[in-house]
């Protein structure tokens, strides 16, 4: 790919995404705007009754609620521009802050989980189709649609009363032991607190994968390429590591790269599940509590998040796979 | 020396129309041939006459749900489903007819080598290269980079490297100019000269007339005659079965003249006593459509007719 091309695709995912940030702001604006949540009263919560209107219009006017939307919106999109995501209302913190703690426990939960379910996935679909029609295959599908049935906070409560009250292997909530000081928590204490949210969050992820898969293998097993490769005398692991996981690799990572949006969405729910302190947890809290500033930073650090994934996956395609590189290389013109 | 003999063959498949209903199909049923080693011989036949059935059923790449009758040896063995595991790409190798039968993520040059059976591939890659006028770069290009020429110089490549001795080409010639036929001719030639046997699969009688030794003709699943292709001249004086004669004078070269008899394609899936193609040939006798010919020697072949 030469400069120019380079440079001209670069700019082209800029304005996209500058624009995408645009849309994504404005529409959840709207929608907080629109919701019934009264940011004051969920702020005072149980002590409503001690606060009087006056206090209340006090508080409304310090956050600036007394504003017409439009305007308030105006002046974050302003502060915005010049790096400023304000406060958290219910962290009481800068928003920078709160997402960059949380940030870290959410990323290593879903790496964790991402990874897990792709491994797990690929290896499970490759081995169905490979086995396609057998005993080996039927139990994939079976799990796997059994699985993919299965609403991922149900499995998180599932894996509770299992791992945590019945056997009390693992912790049943928080990303960290309580009541121990911060110099003294070990990685392993955070593994061991990530092992449930992870598990609940990739297990569901698993059958999506292994699914695509093993469909994806299938159409390639039916190829033409396939049959010539078996008249030519090679089977089994051989024919699969030649040609199999050659053509399958690609849509697989561009499948994993673009559920990243899937994961986020999972870890909301595994996270309130686990009272695990990550990005989704911090997301609920904002919603439903009417935290503006932190609900918006929120939704555009993870549209970001999205984005690069999408763009990760696009970018893969166009570096790896030899029939979407640049023309410069075919030799046809020779 | 006889390498391959299929006698009586047959190729079904069952399906399911619905929920509980079965149809079997027989796409080949009375399919005889023997290959000779030194030889090309080309199965000729419209397509839907279950010729590229018989490529897959020789390899056993046959999908799953066919059933085989009938017997194929090899080399005087009866092939059984773990011979050919044995012998695909050792002994028995395919040249596929287009560009789809490459791996479209792997170069070129690595596909030739996968079926190379040698302590040195590449050494015997970079040879069948420069033997088939292949340059040295398209080792590195990927098939959709190649032209139609170069990945059937590619696909002959791997059947030269392979050392097989029994070569089955499936169609190598649809479409093509009349010199780059020639040019494909030529590679089965020499590679018959050098002792191996060649089954050609094609619907171009014309060139198989030109490039073959021995040509078996099929129809509806059978085939209908066995001849040295040296027997198609003239007007086909030297040609017994109806349909071999009316395949020849239909030729634009034989003046387009039409057949005796307006020989359709016979559907596979009819079962009758007698002869499939007795609904469509003039010179059918009562016997045909109640007794299946069988096959009857004549002079350097044989032909599966009553009436000629």
């Amino acid at each position: 790919m030469g400069a120019p091309g380079w440079l001209k695709y670069a700019c082209g995912k800029l304005i996209r995404l500058a624009s995408l940030l645009a849309a994504v702001s404005i529409i959840t604006f709207a929608l907080i705007s629109w919701s019934p949540i009264d940011p004051v009263q969920a702020y005072i919560g149980a002590d409503m009754m001690k606060v009087g209107a006056e206090q209340r219009e006090e508080i409304a006017a310090y956050w600036g609620l007394d504003q017409p939307p439009v305007e308030r919106f105006l002046r974050w999109a302003g502060a915005i521009m010049q790096g400023d995501f304000g406060n958290s209302m219910i962290y009481r913190e800068p928003v920078v802050e709160v997402i960059g703690q949380r940030f870290w426990y959410s990323l290593t939960l879903m790496a964790a989980a991402w990874l897990l379910s792709g491994l797990f996935g690929f290896a499970a679909g490759s081995a169905a189709a490979m086995n396609r029609g057998g005993r080996l295959d039927r139990s994939i599908q079976w799990v796997c649609h059994t699985l993919a049935s299965t609403p991922s906070f149900w499995l998180g409560l599932l894996l509770l009363m299992v791992f945590a009250v019945w056997l009390g292997w693992l912790p049943a909530g928080l990303g960290v032991p309580a009541g121990v000081a911060a110099e003294h928590i070990t990685i392993a204490d955070r593994i061991r607190h990530m092992l449930l949210p992870a598990a609940a969050l990739s297990i569901t992820g698993i059958s999506a994968v292994a699914l695509h898969t093993r469909q994806k293998l299938i159409n390639v097993l039916d190829s033409d390429y396939i049959l010539y490769a078996r008249a030519k005398g090679e089977r089994g692991w051989q024919l699969y590591r030649n040609h199999g996981l050659r053509n399958i690799a690609l849509p697989a990572m561009s499948l994993q790269l673009a559920s990243i949006s899937e994961l986020f969405g999972g870890a909301v729910l595994a996270e309130q599940v686990f009272t695990y302190p990550g990005l989704g947890q911090a997301t609920v809290q904002a919603g439903l509590r009417g935290d503006v500033p932190l609900l918006m930073g929120l939704v555009l650090f993870s549209t970001l998040f999205v984005f690069a994934g999408n763009t990760a996956a696009d970018v893969l395609y166009r570096l790896v796979d030899p029939r979407m590189r640049g023309y410069e290389h075919d030799s046809r013109i020779v | 020396m006889n390498i391959l003999q299929a006698e009586n063959l047959s190729i079904s498949f069952t399906r399911y129309t619905g929920w509980l209903r079965r149809e079997v199909i027989m796409p080949v049923r009375q399919l005889d041939l023997t290959l000779e080693a030194g030889e090309i011989t080309a199965v000729v036949g419209a397509s839907g006459s279950g010729k590229s059935l018989l490529a897959h059923a020789i390899l056993g790449i046959l999908p799953v749900n066919a059933k085989v009758g009938g017997s194929i040896r090899y080399r005087g063995e009866i092939l059984t489903p773990a011979k050919q595991a044995r012998l695909r790409g050792e002994d028995i190798i395919l040249v596929p007819q287009s560009v789809t039968y490459l791996d479209p993520l792997m170069r070129s040059g690595t596909q030739v080598r996968l079926a190379a059976r040698s302590s040195d591939p590449l050494k015997l890659q970079r040879e069948a290269f420069r033997r088939y006028r292949l340059e040295r770069e398209v080792e590195l290009m990927y098939p959709h980079q190649l032209s139609g020429g170069m990945a059937r110089r590619i696909m002959a490549a791997s059947a030269f490297v392979s050392g097989a001795r029994l070569i089955i080409a499936d169609e190598p010639t649809p479409g093509m100019q009349a010199e780059d036929v020639a040019e494909t001719m030529r590679w089965f030639r020499e590679l018959a000269d050098q002792g191996h046997a060649v089954l050609l699969i094609t619907h171009d009688l014309e060139s198989a007339v030109t490039g073959a030794d021995k040509i078996a003709v099929m129809n509806a699943g059978m085939t209908v005659e066995w001849l040295p292709a040296s027997h198609f001249s003239g007007r086909g004086e030297m040609i017994r079965h109806p349909y071999s004669r009316a395949l020849w004078n239909s030729l634009p070269a034989n003046n387009f003249s039409l057949p005796q008899a307006s020989f359709r394609k016979v559907s596979g899936g009819q079962e009758g006593p007698g002869c499939p193609l007795a609904a469509c040939c003039e010179l059918a006798t009562a016997r045909c459509r109640e007794e299946l010919p069988g096959m009857r020697e004549v002079m350097k072949g044989w032909v599966r007719c009553h009436a000629s």
